[in-house]
């Protein structure tokens, strides 16, 4: 539906005919009457309506018809398209992909690339196995090459080596960009550096004019030095894409990948404590709140899910959590990937100390509180039930996975 | 049996103060060395073998320490592959990154390109090593450990994961050796065309709000809680909403 705001003449006559049904139902509600007292009084927020740019007019003339009708001011903006058709050169970047999407620190490094790649270069994502991500257009992937296999998934780091080596032949990027994290991406930079016996520059939180600067030793002193072919580097390197849409082409390696004899053997991850992970860098936390009657199922229930416990302000206050399990504001700030919120209605304090969470779940009765806003999923229910259900829900998904193994 | 381990050790700086001191990620690699082989660890360290702050390493109970003699600004790498490729050590431990120079944390890599062996990156524990391979606890972010199994002989980095490194004491500091052994010097060439300089406090990135018009720069500024695209389940069963929910900790991969 067009913003534009029309005259609706059926709606003109409707109002000038004082015989006609719908009359009274679409005449503008009332602003002033008279009070009991003899005051007239006024309803000020009741005036005017809602332009087309969300802006709040006021039609004095008398012919009002804005406001009447609900319009959508808000059109998803359409970014302006860049491509490159024949690229001269490309800029390489392998992001880390924690959890299968583009990481805040994968965005800023692809923000670095097209600093560097300029109009002529194209930027060029290279993704190990599958991923989950979606907007590889808009964080500025020109062009996406996925390497999938058996041999890339787990921890196979001298087998990525060997297909970055194999993009490096095809491609021959003019710069490679990593980032230099400990989820991964330091750990493949160094190697397959190592394995080209270049000279990376590390740590680098500076490209400008040929020349980059990044931390050196602990931290003490920057390093300036001429612009490397291979940059490892740091968190907010450079500001993210946002103003322009990418092609994200997907590109193929016209060779196959040499296998290669792997000397590591990962065997697969470890049950850890949950409890011992520090809150601050727990991957996946289960917290609870004022909303939560049965301690002692929730404390099964992340038993059960292998979660890191947490607790609202009230929860801790009431005595139910120990202080250092409080998340938010005056507690810990957590950066879980994964945080489900049992009956916490989500307090500013609360919602501030989850600002870095990527997904949230609530559980939750009541349906408009601001932690249903924020999360991405919200099961509208009683706590106790829901916990019970998850509980049952786990044990029948774990047994089926052991029942397949066998 | 007891397995031939050499620590690699360089000095560190005082985060602070920037004085010399035992790096704290070398003397984890220490400390794990000492576990594992006790008093038949060898400590190595390429540099200056005047420097005060290497007698701390001795003080965590050495009775002596490697020094491959070079001067400031040298090339450590050509000495170190040198060195290992003779020495028959089965483990050789290193911190994953230097407090003083570049600090690129490349050099366990190029050992083990240079050397032909694995590497493992952020060892945590080392369980167990039998019939020519090891099982070992590698860290990961967020507190989450990985069981690797590789092969011997193989290099492996420390963070900050690795136990902690004991106390180091005088007495065995003053008795302790610091052999000296004069090799060939490389210069590195990095220092000709980097120059380094003091560092910099990176500003804090300020969030930008790019918005036409003033009434999106107020809904923007005023915005109490941000998504609204989330999906609500409303209306159903304890069992549709524990699956729902389910479904999405296992697509997350944080319920295995």
């Amino acid at each position: 539906m067009s913003d534009i705001i029309r005259r609706d003449p059926r709606a003109e006559w409707i109002a000038r005919n004082r015989l006609h049904p719908l009359h009274a139902a679409m005449q503008p509600a009332q602003h002033s009457w008279m009070g009991p007292n003899g005051i007239i009084r006024k309803n000020l927020h009741g005036i005017g309506f809602i332009g087309p740019n969300g802006i709040k007019r006021i039609d004095r003339s008398g012919a009002q018809q804005g406001g009447a009708v609900k319009r959508s001011a808000t059109v998803e903006v359409q970014l302006p398209l860049h491509q490159v058709p024949a690229p001269a050169f490309y800029i390489s970047v392998v992001p880390d992909m924690v959890g299968g999407r583009l990481s805040s620190h994968d965005r800023d490094l692809l923000g670095l690339a097209h600093q560097l790649a300029g109009e002529d270069g194209a930027v060029l994502a290279v993704v190990f196995g599958e991923h989950k991500e979606s907007a590889f257009a808009t964080a500025g992937v020109d062009r996406l090459l996925v390497l999938e296999g058996e041999a890339f998934s787990g921890y196979a780091p001298e087998q990525r080596v060997q297909g970055l080596r194999a993009v490096d032949n095809q491609f021959n990027p003019r710069h490679w960009l990593l980032p230099d994290s400990r989820s991964g991406g330091g750990e493949l930079g160094r190697r397959f550096t190592a394995a080209l016996g270049e000279r990376p520059a590390t740590r680098v939180w500076q490209v400008k004019d040929q020349e980059c600067i990044g931390r050196a030793g602990a931290g003490l002193q920057d390093l300036a030095r001429p612009l490397a072919r291979l940059i490892l580097a740091a968190a907010e390197c450079a500001e993210p894409v946002s103003e322009t849409r990418h092609e994200a082409l997907p590109v193929e390696l016209s060779t196959t990948v040499a296998r290669s004899l792997s000397r590591i053997e990962d065997l697969g991850a470890v049950a850890v404590d949950p409890a011992a992970i520090p809150m601050a860098e727990a991957e996946f936390i289960f917290s609870g709140g004022n909303g939560v009657k049965d301690w002692a199922l929730f404390h099964e229930t992340a038993a059960a899910l292998g979660a890191t416990e947490g607790a609202s302000r009230v929860a801790v206050d009431d005595g139910f959590m120990a202080r250092d399990r409080q998340v938010g504001a005056s507690g810990t700030w957590v950066t879980a990937r994964v945080y489900v919120a049992v009956g916490i209605s989500g307090a500013i304090q609360h919602l501030q100390g989850i600002g870095a969470c990527d997904k949230v779940v609530a559980i939750n009765l009541d349906p408009g509180c601001d932690m249903i806003k924020r999360a991405d999923l919200s099961v509208i229910g009683e706590s106790a039930e829901i916990l019970q259900a998850l509980i049952a829900a786990v044990e029948a998904y774990r047994n089926d996975a052991k029942r397949d193994a066998a | 049996m007891t397995t031939n381990v050499i620590s690699l050790v360089s000095i560190g700086a005082h985060p602070t103060s920037g004085r010399p001191r035992r790096a704290d990620q070398d003397a984890r690699a220490v400390e794990l060395g000492l576990q594992l082989a006790g008093d038949n660890l060898q400590v190595l360290h390429a540099g200056d073998v005047a420097e005060p702050a290497l007698r701390a390493y001795l003080g965590m109970g050495l009775e002596q320490l490697h020094v491959l003699e070079q001067p400031a600004g040298a090339d450590a790498l050509p000495a170190l592959t040198a060195y290992l490729r003779d020495a028959g050590a089965q483990v050789v431990l290193t911190g994953s990154q230097a407090e003083t120079g570049e600090g690129s944390g490349m050099l366990p890599f190029l050992l083990a390109e240079g050397l032909g062996w694995p590497l493992v990156v952020g060892l945590a524990q080392v369980e167990s090593i039998n019939d020519g391979s090891a099982l070992v606890l590698q860290a990961l972010p967020r507190g989450q450990r990985r069981r690797l199994k590789v092969k011997l002989p193989f290099l492996a980095t420390v963070d900050n994961a690795a136990p902690k490194p004991r106390q180091s004491a005088y007495g065995p500091a003053r008795r302790g050796v610091l052999q000296a052994e004069d090799i060939e010097v490389v210069d590195d060439e990095l220092l000709a065309v980097a120059t380094l300089q003091p560092a910099k406090p990176r500003p804090k990135r300020l969030k930008v709000i790019k918005a036409k018009s003033g009434a999106d720069r107020m809904k923007a500024a005023t915005a109490k809680a941000s998504g609204g695209g989330g999906q609500v389940l409303k209306g159903v069963t304890a069992q549709a909403g524990a699956e729902a929910i389910l479904k999405l900790l296992i697509e997350e991969g944080v319920v295995r």
